[in-house]
């Protein structure tokens, strides 16, 4: 109760006395007491503007009703939130924001989850004395995902403010004033934003509405499933909204640790990849080309062919989507085979996994607010972790001073570009930097260091110079991750064991022909070209690059399909849930690998998930806090190693197509064509 | 009238720095400043000095509340955005009597430890705008104003900032904003511009007239200045005479003077004869219109006119005789409030364009008259709920033409309705 020890002063509420702490408003103190006020443009975790109206209550002392959702409390105020003037207040405003506001709820798209909607329910008068023609507002084009009609506005500014506030882009505006103030992109151009879906949940009204989903339901015949969002390593909390087999939109729930109440485009909108590019039964390559065949037949030409080879010759790579379940199946079914070929991370990253603080995010989302001092080594957080950046961009606000090492791109809030080379990490190191100073200086200082600039053979230097910093200014190393299943890959040990080959050192035994068999779990990144003569066998889920190459597909289940735990980069455990069922012939991953089990005389020793989890669970004993932030151990320093040559370079994947499904998604094959190319 | 502040309001005698010496303005600058701060707001306390910008707060409370030792500057702004229709008695202070202004800026500056002012003109005041510059130029040439000026060694810096022709950034917290170089959209308060102001810095605000009579009542003391008028509102005032007066004039007048006297005496009367008066609104175009027979008996005041339910507001009368048709003029008025609602708070936004829009219906008369009863309904939902005064300011007119003319809207609605049948 830490909380309450702050609040000392005493205000009186519709006559009970409560306790309140210095800065809140009154707003504020009616929210955590339970007492509804109707608000608009009140939000808490944007601006004060106090334009609607609506949340005006009477105070003692105070002629006119003051708005609550601005006035601060002060010891000793006496307020009332039910008197007949604060009603009165209320039906008036609702009665003139309807005047201009169509009544077309019946073909609204926010109809049932609309707030001007419930409040006028709740709050307004049945009828209108508004007989005049009501105003017209032209629709404005704000890109692919945001569907505008803009005639239903009712101006809370919510909208601006979060562009402005949150997602750091002034790219949305008010024009014009009185009756024909307009809200508006700058020039009609589509939003840029990798956020900009959030404005439509922000959106009381049906004005800004999702244009995926738009006209397709409503929101009482959907069914709600709790989820997170895996398409990036964050790991957002998500609502997912289905009907029938059918995800029909994917909206956040609140985790103030995590996503706060965000999400991003591509956790919001991809999911109409899931109906494109899918496997939904097994194919074998017969004569160079994919046939569908029974799972007896797949599963036989692959416990075949792994019979047929040494366990030196078979390897495994996973992918970014990839849960813990299938990963830790995978890696018991190779630990009975006797294969140590495998691998979880990407071509020539340099990531050592001994202990769990060497490759995660060891500053909490939350602190990375307090930084002061932030030093971004080869990332792009603006896209790699969208939610991410608004906890860097908020610390700037305050004042924090970011400095980037690595190719410079648009962070949404100013930096200090230091050099491309890493080579200027060694003299950070030395003090002999600006930058040094800084972080000297700085009580929370940051170190974040991106996967990219753990590629290439400075990879390790770059990693031991950037932990050497860390140590040298008082700080953890953080690792920013671009999937969350490398982080589930590293957590239960699918990494090269004992002197197993890793990822760029399988695929260079593939092309000489030392490996034979490729296990890709999920895996994406390869062309053929890197594999050589391998026998491929893909599990997956879409038919992208993994399956074009392979000589069996084994059809799994994506993250909206099962339940599977996935790990963020803060290394908290989460669990996706079944939104929709199964694709025809599909199998939940692990399955697939218990079935392999069976055939290829290693039967694990579970058949049911939990089964699975319990003896998970053995091995790993902290997979059994879910969402809970651990305190991660970083394995002895070997101390840096100095940084000789190394121009960082980042990848140049477009945001909105760093999975497969996004790749799979004309939603977000719309976002690239009109946001990316727009944009050039 | 002898007791007379703005001797050159009707612009007889050149503007010029030297003229304006001769009519006595920035004599004895040193010996005021010689008194402190602190004796310069009292003295303003003490005269019961009231905005003469329309609400009529206390100057002299109004100083003493802006916010000390913050670390930040403090700042003084000159509200010159004159817009209230009816109202151009700023326009001749500008035109007329520049050095005055200037003269209280420097008072007013130092009394509440400002180094830098700004003042704020109407961007249609383009001519005025071009006197006050050449004014302000000429003040700094004598060595009034700038870094380290040797007539009063209080380093002030002056500026002039043109608006852009928005009847709101004259509201005093949208004009910050609009000085800042924002949208000009009122803010909310608390807090108040004393404490938190332009650029978040302590702020006054004060009105071009409030700030001209400052030098005089310094000059000739509180006790003079409070012996001129009523009890609550001391001094005189500049009142603008429009309308149907035979001579309409910017004149300065005692406060608490006969209405009828003011409009006989310097309007020259009202056209066609006192009895061919309709009504009066006294002051400036957000006060509630006053019927003949209450002008007949009002004195112009802050505690008379609110007593009659209206106000002396900037102190602008807009006569009118039997000739005009009120609920046109007030459709009129409302129109001009839509046009100039910012649109930040969703009862003026609406509430303004859907007055206006009832109100040309009833002006040919197509309404029914429970409309009227809607009318009066809607105007209380604007005004009071809004972040400014603007909803106050747009539902007042509409509630003083219902109050006092409600009899003559019915008779043209009914009798429309008949000729239609």
């Amino acid at each position: 109760m830490a909380r309450d020890l702050n609040k000392t002063k005493k205000i009186t509420l519709n006559d009970h006395e409560y306790k309140v702490q210095d800065g809140q408003t009154i707003l504020d103190v009616c929210q955590e007491q339970g007492i509804e006020i109707p608000v608009f443009c009140a939000h808490k975790r944007l601006s004060v503007a106090g334009n609607c109206r609506m949340c005006l209550v009477e105070v003692e002392g105070c002629g006119k009703l003051v708005a609550s959702c601005a006035m601060p409390v002060h010891d000793g105020m006496v307020v009332h939130t039910n008197t007949p003037k604060v009603k009165e207040s209320r039906e008036g405003t609702l009665e003139l924001l309807l005047a201009n506001h169509p009544l077309d709820c019946p073909v609204c798209d926010q109809g049932g989850m609309c707030d001007l909607q419930d409040i006028t329910m709740a709050y307004g008068v049945s009828k209108s004395r508004f007989l005049e023609n009501k105003r017209i507002v032209p629709d404005k084009y704000m890109g692919p995902l945001i569907q505008t009609v803009m005639t239903r506005c009712i101006h809370c500014t919510r909208c601006v403010r979060f562009a402005t506030e949150v997602a750091g882009v002034e790219e949305l505006g008010v024009i014009g004033r009185g009756e024909t103030m307009e809200i508006t992109t700058y020039l009609d151009k589509a939003m840029t934003s990798e956020l900009s879906g959030n404005v439509i949940d922000l959106c009381p009204v049906g004005a800004l509405n999702a244009k995926p989903s738009h006209c397709k339901s409503r929101p009482w015949e959907l069914k709600k499933t709790e989820s997170i969002d895996v398409q990036d390593a964050v790991g957002a909390a998500t609502l997912a909204y289905s009907k029938g087999s059918e995800i029909i939109r994917i909206l956040p729930r609140e985790n103030p640790e995590i996503n706060e109440e965000w999400l991003t485009d591509k956790g919001r909108f991809s999911y109409d990849g899931l109906k494109y590019q899918r496997l939904d039964k097994p194919y074998v390559r017969k004569g160079g080309r994919l046939v569908p065949v029974s799972w007896a037949e797949a599963l036989m030409v692959v416990s075949d062919k792994i019979k047929s080879l040494q366990s030196d010759e078979i390897a495994a790579l996973s992918g970014g989507l990839v849960e813990i379940e299938s990963l830790f199946a995978l890696r018991q079914l190779l630990d009975s085979l006797g294969v140590d070929h495998r691998d979880s991370r990407e071509k020539n990253v340099f990531l050592p996994y001994s202990a769990r603080g060497d490759y995660l995010c060891n500053t909490p989302l939350v602190a990375l607010e307090k930084a002061d001092a932030v030093l971004l080594i080869g990332t792009n957080p603006q896209q790699e972790a969208p939610l991410l950046n608004i906890r860097l961009r908020r610390a700037v606000k305050k004042g924090a001073v970011v400095g980037l090492v690595g190719a410079a791109h648009d962070l949404g809030y100013a930096y200090t570009h230091l050099s491309q080379k890493a080579t200027v990490l060694n003299k950070i190191l030395s003090g002999d930097h600006s930058m040094a100073d800084t972080l000297k200086e700085a009580k929370n200082p940051v170190v974040l260091v991106g996967i990219d600039a753990l590629r290439s053979e400075e990879g390790e230097s770059i990693y031991r110079t950037a932990r050497g910093i860390a140590e040298a200014y008082g700080t953890v190393l953080n690792i920013l991750h671009k999937t969350t299943g490398c982080i589930n890959g590293l957590e239960v040990g699918f990494t090269p064991k004992g002197k197993g080959k890793n990822t760029a050192e399988i695929l260079k035994a593939a092309i000489k022909g030392d490996i034979k068999l490729l296990y890709l779990l999920g895996r994406d990144d390869l062309l053929r070209a890197d594999v050589g003569d391998a026998f491929v066998v893909y599990q997956g889920h879409h038919g992208d690059q993994g399956a074009q190459m392979a000589d069996v597909i084994l059809p799994g289940g994506a993250y909206t399909e099962k339940q599977g735990l996935y790990v963020n980069v803060e290394g908290r455990i989460q669990e996706t849930q079944i939104v929709t069922p199964l694709l025809g012939g599909a199998k939940e991953d692990w399955r697939i690998i218990r079935a392999l089990s069976d055939h290829v005389g290693q039967a694990l020793p579970y058949n049911t998930r939990d089964e699975l989890l319990k003896v998970l669970n053995e091995d790993f004993p902290f997979f059994k806090q879910y969402g809970v932030l651990s305190k991660n151990t970083l394995s002895t320093f070997k101390g840096p190693l100095e940084i000789r040559r190394g121009l960082l370079e980042t990848t140049v994947t477009p945001y909105y197509l760093q999975d497969v499904i996004g790749r799979a998604s004309p939603t977000m094959a719309a976002c690239v064509k009109e946001i990316l190319c727009a944009k050039v | 009238m002898k007791n007379r502040i703005f001797t050159n309001l009707q612009g007889k005698d050149p503007v010029s720095f030297l003229a304006s010496t001769k009519r006595g303005d920035w004599d004895q600058v040193k010996d005021v400043l010689k008194k402190g701060p602190q004796a310069i707001v009292d003295e303003i306390i003490a005269s019961n000095l009231r905005g003469r910008g329309g609400a009529g707060f206390p100057t002299g409370k109004k100083w003493s509340f802006v916010a000390k030792d913050t670390g930040n500057p403090t700042y003084l702004v000159i509200n010159a955005d004159e817009s209230e229709p009816g109202t151009c008695k700023d326009r001749a202070l500008i035109r007329h009597e520049p050095h005055k202004i200037l003269e209280g800026i420097l008072l007013s500056a130092f009394a509440i430890g400002a180094h830098t002012a700004y003042i704020y003109i109407r961007g249609e005041f383009r001519e005025e705008a071009a006197i006050l510059q050449q004014a302000l130029e000429e003040a700094y040439a004598h060595g009034f104003f700038g870094k380290n000026p040797p007539k009063t060694a209080w380093p002030l810096e002056v500026y002039m900032h043109q608006g852009a022709g928005a009847y709101i950034c004259g509201e005093e917290s949208a004009l910050l904003e609009s000085l800042e170089g924002k949208r000009g959209l009122p803010r909310l308060k608390p807090p108040f511009p004393a404490v938190s102001g332009l650029y978040g810095c302590p702020t006054v605000v004060n009105n071009v007239e409030t700030i001209a009579v400052i030098p005089t009542i310094l000059r000739r003391g509180a006790a003079w200045f409070k012996s001129l008028g009523t009890a609550e509102s001391s001094g005189t005032k500049i009142f603008c005479l429009t309308g149907h007066v035979n001579t309409p004039c910017v004149v300065e007048e005692e406060l608490g003077i006969p209405m009828k006297d003011l409009i006989e005496n310097h309007g020259g009367g009202v056209k066609g004869g006192w009895d061919n008066l309709q009504a009066v609104i006294p002051g400036g175009s957000s006060m509630p219109l006053l019927p003949k027979d209450i002008c007949t008996q009002v004195s112009m005041d802050f505690e008379s006119l609110s007593k009659a339910q209206s106000g002396l507001g900037t102190g602008a009368l807009i006569v009118m005789d039997r000739s005009t048709d009120l609920v046109k003029m007030t459709a009129r008025l409302a129109k001009f409030y839509m046009h100039e609602s910012c649109g930040q708070c969703s009862p003026c936004r609406e509430g303004t364009g859907w007055m206006w829009r009832v109100l040309e219906r009833m002006a040919v008369g197509k309404a029914e008259v429970k409309e009227i009863d809607d009318l009066l309904s809607v105007s209380h939902y604007v005004e009071g709920y809004t972040i400014c005064a603007f909803g106050d300011a747009a539902a007042w007119p509409i509630q003083g033409l219902i109050r006092h003319f409600r009899g003559d809207i019915e008779r043209r609605l009914r009798q429309y309705s008949k000729v239609d049948i």
